[in-house]
Order: structure tokens, then sequence, then C-alpha cells
């Protein structure tokens, strides 16, 4: 095992390197907590909702192709307003994310300076 | 006329080396040369990662599809940008927080290097070299439709597959990247013009174009007069396996476009996890603009040129370049399949450069010399020998296989093992503490193994054909097809999860567990993440 830690060190001599004490430290503290849990809040929900509204779309589709056929708007049916729903629902979720992920990053920011205070007061 | 195509093809080779040239004299280094010294702009990555995944079967393929098969061709274009969530929400930012230059610095983390990078290389290599198959087939062929007089489908197939070494060999990343950018932007100008004059042949009304739609005329294969409703679902995906075949390839598409190597290896030529997530959005955008617009390639294919002019005149993958010819003549014609003809050469670039890298980085570098490059530069030198075998056995294959043969399943067997292989083990690996090495080789293993496997024993592979299909055109096997769906997904995946959860819990490996941690901080935070670098 001793070799495996040696191999990472050889491979990537620039990157910040750290003791096992030190990133259990990080990971157990209070704003990585928070970090975390500030993810999980957003990306777990959104994650499920676009899986099974982007599911609902072959499986309305495929088994239920009369329904889906009923027209909307002139020619246009059901099934093609659906997929193209999809576009703009995956788009919305994107813009979402990108706001929820600046809150990330001020979350992160804070862990690193530390961290990296840290590092350089020793 | 004739000449109008070539020469437009010479401007996009002459413009392309030229970028070559200059990158050249900008890379040196491992750094440069793999990941373009991290120093890509998140908008220019963003088109680089829309050009490397809009490939000749998305813009010939879809097309056709959707000209022959109407709505049910659309479903694919949908299916290709919900992906991208996925990518967005899951893999992106934690592979450029947690890793260097491929997929498998994250598993190596905290697995043990050596057996985790040689699965993961070999399914990586796997997953290039059909897709790119796939896509030297499509170029030879279509060359030879356009360019019949000059180039032989052999020379066609030859000439792409120089190219694409000397971009890889000379130009590194950055010369892959800026080739890449500009296909993109060539694709979505000819994609959006050529929608532009689909709606003005309809007096830009869209109930006169969905009206056209609602009734496509063509012939069926006995010779009788049939009028469809090409926007009704139904017309490729027919009971009693369509419907799963369905579910099946939506679930390769949103789990599979996450595992493709030459989608990840884009995420480390930024300089940060928020450019990568700034790069995700602005593929997002392009990508999804691009496969609306197939509504128009495809829809105005079937209704202005029509499914059985497509059929005498190169088949269904001139759905496009047809209309384009029909719409504003011949220059455009020329125009929208030099397009095409980029698209595929941007593409196998981008496929060529990610199979170097994990060949040389994984397999070379740390699997056979343990973590350590033998001289200086090592690392950069065997991938660029490396680049000249895979460019050389692509060409080889694609030449034997010729131009009639049936390819398009390896596309399909890409997004499989990206999906099957590659993605479960990733997000295990950044997910679960309990995870370790036998589980990602045993995921790796079975999820290779299974896609391949159930794509053998396919509907794609096996058939019974007529004996007027000759050659290579011919199913591989002339039996019934065991597994009745074309996509192995919907069973594929779940065992490439399963062979990774159960190879966990047969085996016990504490160093794992103790350096989830670390990863767990690196990926999410970032802290020592790799730096952009000066040229």
């Amino acid at each position: 095992m001793a070799n495996a830690a040696k191999e990472v060190e050889v491979v990537q001599p620039k990157q910040y390197q750290a003791s096992q004490s030190t990133w259990d430290e990080i990971a157990e503290s209070k704003a990585f907590q928070d970090l975390m849990a500030t993810k999980k809040t957003f990306i777990v929900p959104a994650f499920i909702f676009f899986v099974v509204y982007y599911f609902a779309l072959p499986v309305l589709v495929g088994y239920a192709p009369q329904f889906m056929s009923t027209k909307v708007i002139g020619e246009v049916n059901l099934a093609y307003l659906f997929a193209l729903s999809q576009f703009f629902v995956a788009w919305i979720i994107a813009g979402l994310y990108v706001r929820a992920a600046n809150n990330f990053d001020r979350l992160a920011k804070d862990i690193l300076d530390k961290a990296e205070d840290a590092k350089g007061g020793k | 006329m004739a000449n109008v195509p070539l020469i437009m093809f010479l401007v996009f080779i002459a413009v392309t080396l030229g970028i070559t040239y200059w990158a050249s004299k900008r890379s040196s280094g491992a750094n440069a040369y793999f990941a373009a010294s991290r120093q890509i702009k998140g908008w220019q990555n963003g088109i680089a990662v829309a050009g490397d995944y809009m490939s000749a079967a998305s813009f010939l393929g879809i097309a056709g599809i959707i000209a022959f098969q109407g709505y049910d061709g659309f479903l694919f274009s949908v299916g290709w940008l919900v992906a991208y969530l996925t990518v967005l929400l899951v893999i992106a930012e934690p592979l450029r927080n947690a890793g260097k230059y491929t997929m498998a610095d994250v598993l190596a983390y905290r697995l043990k290097p050596r057996p985790v990078r040689a699965m993961a290389s070999l399914s990586t290599l796997t997953v290039s070299t059909f897709y790119m198959i796939a896509q030297m087939v499509g170029a030879g062929a279509l060359v030879k439709l356009l360019l019949g007089g000059y180039v032989t489908y052999n020379k066609a197939v030859i000439s792409v597959g120089i190219l694409m070494i000397v971009y890889v060999v000379f130009g590194g990343m950055l010369a892959t990247t800026w080739v890449q950018i500009i296909k993109a932007i060539l694709l979505m100008a000819g994609t959006f013009l050529l929608s532009i004059l689909v709606m003005a042949h309809f007096h830009f009304s869209f109930g006169e174009f969905f009206g056209a739609i609602a009734h496509v005329t063509y012939h069926d294969p006995k010779g009788a007069t049939v009028v469809k409703d090409f926007l009704q679902p139904g017309l490729r995906y027919k009971p009693p396996y369509g419907p799963l075949d369905l579910i099946s390839l939506g679930l390769a598409l949103i789990f599979g476009t996450a595992g493709l190597p030459h989608i990840l290896v884009r995420f480390y030529t930024v300089p940060d996890a928020k450019t990568a997530r700034h790069s995700v959005v602005w593929a997002m955008v392009l990508i999804g603009s691009f496969y609306i617009m197939t509504t128009f390639l495809g829809f105005g294919a079937a209704t202005i040129v029509g499914p059985d002019f497509i059929r005498t005149h190169g088949g269904t993958n001139m759905s496009a370049p047809l209309l384009a010819n029909a719409l504003a003549g011949s220059v455009f014609f020329a125009f929208i399949s030099a397009i095409a003809f980029a698209t595929i050469l941007a593409v196998v670039a981008g496929l060529t450069i990610s199979a170097t890298t994990s060949f040389s980085h994984d397999f070379w570098t740390n699997v056979i010399h343990n973590g350590v490059e033998g001289k200086p530069g090592e690392e950069v030198l065997v991938a660029r020998i490396s680049a000249f075998v895979v460019g050389g056995v692509a060409i080889a294959i694609a030449i034997v296989l010729g131009p009639t043969a049936n390819v398009a399943f390896l596309v399909a067997l890409a997004f499989a093992v990206a999906a099957s292989a590659n993605l479960p083990v990733i997000v295990l690996s950044i997910f679960w503490r309990r995870f370790n090495t036998l589980g990602a080789v045993s995921g790796l293993t079975v999820g290779l193994l299974a896609s391949i496997g159930l794509i053998l024993v396919s509907p794609s592979l096996m058939a019974i054909d007529p004996p007027t299909v000759t050659g290579t055109a011919r199913h591989f096997i002339q039996a019934k097809a065991w597994f009745p769906l074309e996509n192995p997904g919907i069973l594929s995946i779940p065992l490439g999860f399963i062979g990774a959860i159960v190879g966990t819990l047969i085996s016990h490996e504490p160093t794992s567990q103790h350096k989830f941690n670390e990863l767990l901080v690196r990926s999410n935070t970032g802290l020592g993440a790799e730096k952009a670098t000066a040229h």
C-alpha cells in the first residue's frame, strides 16, 4: 500500500498533498458537511426529476401511441410537443443548476482558503 | 460544378492544417499536448464539446432517420441533448477537480492504479475505435458519393485517416480543440441556413410545414403509394419490442454520454471546475438548438425531397445534402457536404486523441511503468506513436469493411459500452465509500462484455438476409437474433452496476475506504486540482 501512495506522488508531483488526517479533518468539518448537504438538496431532486421527465417520453410514446398522437395545434400532436418540451426543460434545469452552483462555489471557497492557509502556515 | 465540393474540402483542410502548424509551435510538454495547457475558455470548450458530439451520425444519420421514419427519429435528438444533464449534474466538475488527463485518473485515486487503469484503458480504446470505424466508413462513403469522379472509397478513407493523424500527432489537444470549434460553427451555420430555407419553402408558415409533414407520400417496397403522418410515433419502433428498444436507447444515451472518453477528456482543457460547468452549459445551448433544428432538416427532407428520391440518390444518409440541393442548388449542396466531411474529420480527431491519451497516460506510463516516465517527454512521444497505430488500424478496418458495411450499430455499441462499463465505475468511485478495486475491475469487465455480447446476438448483427444482400452488407450471423433489442442498454447497464457492486462486496480493501475522504474533498472543492499552465 505504501507503494500505491508513492505512485500517486510520482505521477502528480505538483499537486496539493496533505496527510490522511488533514483530509479526514476537512471531510468531517461542518463547512464541508454543509457544502455536501447544499449540493445534495439541489442535485438529487433535479436528477430524479429529469430522469423521470425524460423516460416518460419513450414510455408514453411506446405504450400509448394513440394517446400521444392526439392533435393539439393543427397537425402538431402531443408526442411532438412533449418531445420539444424536453429541450426547454433540460435548458431550464441547466440554468437552475448554474445558479445553485454559485452557492456551492462560495461554500467551497471558504474550505479551500482555510486549507491553503493551514498549509502555508506550516 | 463538380469542382465546388472539391474546392470547399480543400479550403477546410488548408485552414485546419494551418491551425495544426500554429498549435504545434505552442504545444510542448504533457499538459500542453494532452490538455491544451488547460487554458481553453469556457465558451470555446463548450463549442468544442458540441463539435465533438455532433458527429456525422447526428448530422447525416438523424436527418435520414427522420426523413424515412418521421417522429421516431426525432426521439434520438431529444436523448442526445438531455444526456448532458447527467454530464452537468454528476460528472463534469468532480472529474475536472480530481483528474489529470483521463477518466481513469479519478478511478485510480483510491483504488489500485494498475488493474483499474488497464481495464479503463481497454474500455476507452474499445469505445473510441468502434466509434471511429463507424465515422471512417461514413466518410469514405460520403466522399465517394460527392467526388466519385476524383476519389475512390479507399483513397477517401486513407486521406481522412492521414489528416486525423496529422492533427493529433503535430497539434495535440490544442489543434484538435480548434478543429472542433471551427467545425461546430460551420455545422451550426449550415444547419441554421438549411432550416431557414425549409421554412421559406413553406412561406414561413408552421401550419403549412406541419400540414405537409402530416401527409408524406412515398412508395413502399411493393410499389404501392402510401401517405403517412410523419408526426405519428411508431414508424420505426413497432411492437412487440419497439417500445422496450426505445427505452433501452434512452438509457444508453442518458448514461452513455457521461462515459464517452472523448467528451470527458474535454473537461481537462479548461482552467477549473467552474469553467467546466460553464462549458457544459454552452455545449447544451448549441447541441439543443442543433437537435431542435433536425426537425427542419429531417422533416424538410421528407416533405420537400421525399423518401422515394432520397432512396434512389444515395440513400438515407444523403437526406440533408439532397435537401440542400433541392432548396438552393449545387453550390449549397457542396457547402453542406463539405460541412459533413469536416464533421467527420473533427470527430475522428477527437476520438484519436482520447484513445492515444488513454493508451499512453493510463497504459504505458501507469500500468507498464508504474507511474514513472522513463525519460521526460516519453508520455507525449508514446501518445504520438500510438496515434499512428490507432489511425492505421482504423484505416485498415474501414477499408476491409468497405462502403456498404452495416456499421450503424457501432455507434450504438460505443454508447452502450460507455454507459455499461465506464459510467457505473465513475459514479460509484465518486459516491460510494465502500467501492474498491475488484468492484471497478469487475464492473468494467462485466459492462464491456455484456454490451459487446448482447450486440453480437442482437438484430444488428444477427438476422437472416435474402440472398440478394451480399458482402459486408450481410448480417454477421445468419440466424434469428437471440436478443430482440438493437440497443443492449436496458440489460447491460444494470449488469455493469451489478458487476461493480458484487465485486466490491466480495472483497475487502480498507485503503480505498480510508482514501475516500481525500477524493470526496478534492472532487467537491477543487482542492489541489490541476492548474492551467503557461505555454
